[in-house]
């Protein structure tokens, strides 16, 4: 395929969901058609992106300067511009993939719990899609910061949703803190590598090596760190649960993979991009720096084990796991950059399934915290089977996907070159965090099959009351991140090949 | 060719008589928009034509210059003039619905007259080479203004409208005291011809002194800090479309004025060590620090809006006075992005008024969530005032920045830094009281008719606000018109 349908392609990954928004938002009246739109809409996306890889020349990670598409160039040098790479290429076809998983779960958790102003749900979904899009694939870091702050003003609507106080308020903490951050370090940031180096855009090796004296570059990298708070590094990590007041595949799709990876993705781009991992090892950038990350997994977890609301102890869990990856990036080696990079992914499908969960939880039981959750299992084996195999891959243990990058991320932190004492303290922290990890996260699932109902009402009584599985669209939903999981353990290959890429350089 | 330059002085200059004859408001309404409509295709077309950095000159009457009045257009007097025409025909596409609401039917069409005197002045000054001509410009946009202002729905209008009297005066006759010392030591009004000889009279004690009183006249009407005064009261009482059109293009004017002054008129060398570049400086950091802070603190629109123009003045201040063509680049540039900016604010403020009847902050609470298409340009535009990547906003800040790490004066880029955080802070007031606080009930005191009209902003305001708003973002992009005007100008500022 010629550079000219390469991109045209970007520029359709980026369109496509906005048009899908639009139609969507005239179907308001027909609901049937209007939910067969956004998944038509999400499908092509997929293909769109699958083409994209297909094509996609793995040799070298910036793409030919022939498939770059500039949208505009406000200041000489300093373009709004898009390029297909393996990177974004992985962080899209995860985004868009799950976005059809998501599209079926959605109807049947959104007709179940008969939420309000469907419509406009579905189309600021598309819309927050294509922000996703235009991250995976911008071409430099003006674009990624542009539509990293798109993202953030398209999902508060989303947030917010309900319209209630609680929403209102979670909604201000939610824009408060990820743009505040953004614009208070990130945008420093960026205009101080413009000024270093001259130029914005991702280059192999990075481009402040050589430009920027070493001694500045762990103070850079830590604007950047938290400039991302996308990425839920502590303390700026509030945003994440106050998100949860949103509807269930809002914190799913969004709250767990495209928002939180939008902002991982970047750290990364960053990390290896604009930076490069050479430069932050001669530099010793991230022998303290190192410290956030690791802090955070642990602090997370166990906050995460005191959280009596569902969701707010998967987002807790998310915060953890999303450090894992940032840790991976900070590394800084081999093994560390590939296992964050999978990471990305194998957290991806696992946290999704257990998002959906939830949400069926709630649909079909009205319930949110886990002390209510006792017996639940016999009445719901599916959606706690769900849950069961989405814990494990996130504990890291065989037969799901989660385990290859923990594999990566481990033997990453052994090959760790800094302070003894750092090196243990990691070693250290990645193993309380994974007890911990099963602990809040296995304890659920255990309580719902093996506890009995706490109340007097027995199972008899809980079939008698009503209490079944969700509706199907929701269990099909549910199914497929799952199954993807498990696959993922036997077949990596696809998620492998695209990460591996980052360490050609 | 050469005679377009005049008809945008001939054309208001004869329209706005008629106008005040007539007294139908719909018809000078139509009248006012073609006559703004018209001007802006003039002065579009003769931008086009001085981009790449040719002149067209038309002598008035036909009198050779340095005798008779000569108008020499090159980039940047076209810029300002397309900047001027065109914020009046969107002022005037708002006034349709906001101006019967606010003034006295009788005096509407005396509102359209003064408005295009007030147009009238404006080109004026932004087109002549004549440095007493300017003057009677200004003076001819001067008066209308305070007449527009006096217009104003509360009785604080006329006290707004008299204190900008007396210091607009006072500033104009600083400025003529200037230019008749010049006068007397050059025997010259030509802007050119003065350049030109300016080395045989140079060491006259007069000549210095003209350019102080010319600058201290010109920054009083520019309202550079600490002579801004009169500026909150007089935007913050005058009807909204009158805000609209000053907001965006008076203080910008006087800016140009300066400009001229400063680079075309006196050498660069000749007042480059009169320590004039340090304390204009030190004056533009102090004004976006204290324009910021004090737009932080109101709780009334559009007086938080028209501190936070005395902010923005101080940017195109500090561009200018960095002395480098980046800085000068950021405050010509600044001159266009400002004025959509602040139109666009201005615009919504005024939507805000119509309906609500107040722009008391406390009293819009909740707002936001019944427009949200008003509030939603409303944010865009704030977006663009903090300087938001991808709106005008940024494009004008990062120039600035820039040009101040080329010079390596820090303390601008701490000023830029705090004075955007300080944008934020007041932005995210506005954001707040409209969309995040709790509905409050609208007292009945405060609707001044009960007929609906009041529940809807009509299509012809947000349509004007729309327009605003989406400038705000196209020209954040596509940055080619602006650039390439606001850098033509620039190198030929420098040239001199």
């Amino acid at each position: 395929m010629n550079q000219l349908d390469m991109t045209l392609l970007i520029i359709l990954s980026i369109i496509v969901p906005v048009v899908g928004g639009i139609i969507v938002s005239r179907l308001g009246k027909h609901i049937n058609i209007r939910e067969a739109a956004t998944l038509i809409t999400a499908l092509a996306l997929f293909v769109i992106n699958l083409l994209i890889y297909v094509n996609l020349d793995l040799s070298h990670e910036n793409a030919v300067a022939s498939s770059r598409f500039v949208f505009a160039e406000p200041i000489e040098g300093l373009a709004i511009a898009f390029s297909a790479t393996a990177f974004g290429s992985l962080f899209a076809i995860i985004a868009s993939g799950l976005w059809i998983a998501t599209s079926i779960y959605a109807i049947g958790y959104m007709r179940g719990h008969h939420e309000k102003h469907q419509t406009r749900f579905y189309v600021l979904f598309a819309i927050a899609i294509a922000g996703v899009m235009a991250v995976a694939y911008s071409d430099n870091l003006f674009t990624l910061f542009l539509f990293y702050e798109i993202l953030t003003v398209s999902t508060y609507p989303l947030v917010t949703h309900s319209g209630n106080r609680e929403a209102r308020k979670g909604g201000k903490t939610y824009i408060l803190i990820l743009m505040g951050s953004s614009i208070l370090f990130f945008l420093p940031a960026m205009i101080i590598v413009w000024f270093v180096s001259g130029t914005l855009s991702f280059q192999e090796g990075g481009i402040l090596a050589g430009n920027l004296d070493a001694i500045w570059a762990a103070p850079l990298l830590a604007l950047f760190l938290f400039g991302i708070s996308k990425a839920g590094l502590m303390p700026l990590h509030k945003w994440l649960p106050s998100a949860m007041v949103a509807p269930t595949p809002v914190s799913a799709l969004l709250h767990a993979v495209a928002v939180v990876k939008a902002g991982v993705f970047s750290v990364m781009k960053i990390v290896v991009f604009i930076f490069g991992t050479d430069f932050i090892t001669e530099s010793n950038a991230n022998h303290w720096l190192i410290w956030l990350p690791l802090i955070t997994i642990v602090v997370a977890s166990f906050i995460a084990l005191r959280k009596d609301n569902l969701k707010e102890r998967l987002a807790y869990s998310t915060v953890s796991q999303l450090s894992y990856i940032i840790l991976g990036a900070l590394l800084a080696n081999e093994a560390g950059i590939l296992g964050g990079t999978m990471h990305i992914a194998m957290h991806a499908f696992a946290k999704i399934s257990l998002f959906f969960a939830a949400g069926a939880i709630l649909v079909a039981t009205h319930k949110k915290y886990v002390s209510q959750l006792s017996g639940l299992g016999r009445t719901m084996p599916f959606t706690f089977t769900v849950f069961t195999i989405g814990t494990l891959s996130i504990i890291g243990l065989p037969f799901f996907g989660g385990m290859w990058s923990k594999w990566y991320l481990l033997s990453g932190s052994l090959s760790f070159q800094g302070p003894e004492f750092t090196y243990w303290a990691i070693l250290t922290g990645l193993a309380i965090s994974s007890i911990l990890n099963t602990y809040y996260l296995l304890s659920i699932p255990m309580t719902a099959f093996f506890n009995k109902a706490d109340n007097d009402s027995s199972n008899a009584s809980q079939h008698a009351s009503g209490i079944k599985e969700a509706p199907v669209a929701c269990l099909i939903g549910m199914a497929i991140p799952t199954c993807i999981t498990v696959y993922l353990f036997f077949d990596p290959q696809l998620f492998y090949r695209l990460a591996a890429t980052l360490n050609q350089f | 060719m050469e005679q377009l330059t005049i008809l945008l002085i001939v054309i208001p200059l004869m329209c706005a008589p008629i106008t005040a004859l007539i007294p139908s408001e719909k018809i000078t309404w139509a009248l006012t928009l073609i006559v703004s409509l018209i001007s802006l295709a003039i002065s579009f077309y003769i931008l086009y034509e001085v981009i790449d950095g040719k002149h067209v000159i038309y002598e008035l009457g036909g009198w050779r210059p340095p005798w008779g009045i000569e108008y020499k257009i090159d980039s940047l007097n076209a810029f300002v003039a397309v900047i001027v025409s065109g914020i009046s025909a969107l002022a005037c596409l708002f006034a349709y619905r906001s101006v019967p609401s606010e003034i006295d039917k009788k005096t509407i069409p005396l509102f359209y007259a003064a408005f295009q005197l007030c147009l009238l002045g404006l080109l004026g000054i932004s087109l002549t080479g004549d440095i007493f001509n300017l003057f009677v410009f200004l003076e001819i946009s001067s008066l209308a203004t305070y007449a527009l202002i006096s217009m104003g729905k509360h009785r604080k209008a006329l006290t707004a409208a008299f204190s900008y009297l007396i210091l607009g005066t006072i500033g104009a006759t600083f400025f003529l005291i200037g230019v008749g010392f010049l006068f007397a030591a050059s025997g010259s009004l030509n802007t050119a011809d003065i350049a030109s000889r300016f080395s045989s009279f140079e060491d006259m004690q007069l000549v210095e002194t003209a350019l102080i009183f010319m600058v201290m006249g010109i920054a009083l009407k520019a309202a550079i800090f600490p002579l801004h005064s009169w500026l909150p009261n007089a935007y913050g009482q005058a009807p909204s479309a009158v805000s609209v059109f000053l907001s965006a293009t008076a203080t910008k004017v006087s800016i140009y004025v300066l400009l001229r002054i400063l680079f075309d008129l006196y050498p660069v060398e000749y007042w480059v060590d009169m320590l004039l570049p340090q304390i204009m400086l030190s004056l533009g950091c102090a004004a976006v620090i204290y324009g910021s802070y004090r737009a932080w603190q109101q709780v009334e629109m559009k007086r938080l809006l028209a501190f936070s123009s005395v902010a923005q003045i101080g940017y195109m201040v500090i561009g200018l006075s960095m002395l480098n063509e980046l800085g000068l680049i950021a405050s010509i540039i600044h001159l266009f992005n400002h004025a959509v900016i602040k139109a666009t604010l201005f615009i919504g403020a005024g939507i805000l008024l119509y309906r609500a009847n107040t722009t008391q902050l406390k009293s819009l609470r909740g707002l936001g969530k019944d427009m949200p298409w008003t509030f939603a340009a409303i944010a865009l535009a704030g977006l663009s005032l903090i300087g938001v990547p991808g709106t005008v906003g940024f494009v004008t800040k990062w120039y600035l920045l820039e040009a101040a790490v080329e010079k390596g004066l820090w303390i601008v880029v701490a000023t830029i830094v705090v004075g955007s955080v300080l944008a934020i802070a007041y932005v995210w007031k506005i954001v707040e009281n409209l969309y995040f606080r709790s509905k409050r009930k609208i007292h009945i005191h405060d609707v001044s008719s009960g007929d609906d009209g009041v529940a809807k902003a009509p299509k012809t305001m947000t349509m004007a606000l729309w327009i605003g708003a989406i400038m705000c973002i196209i020209f954040g992009l596509n940055t080619e018109l602006s650039f390439q005007a606001a850098s033509s100008a620039a190198t030929a500022l420098l040239e001199r």
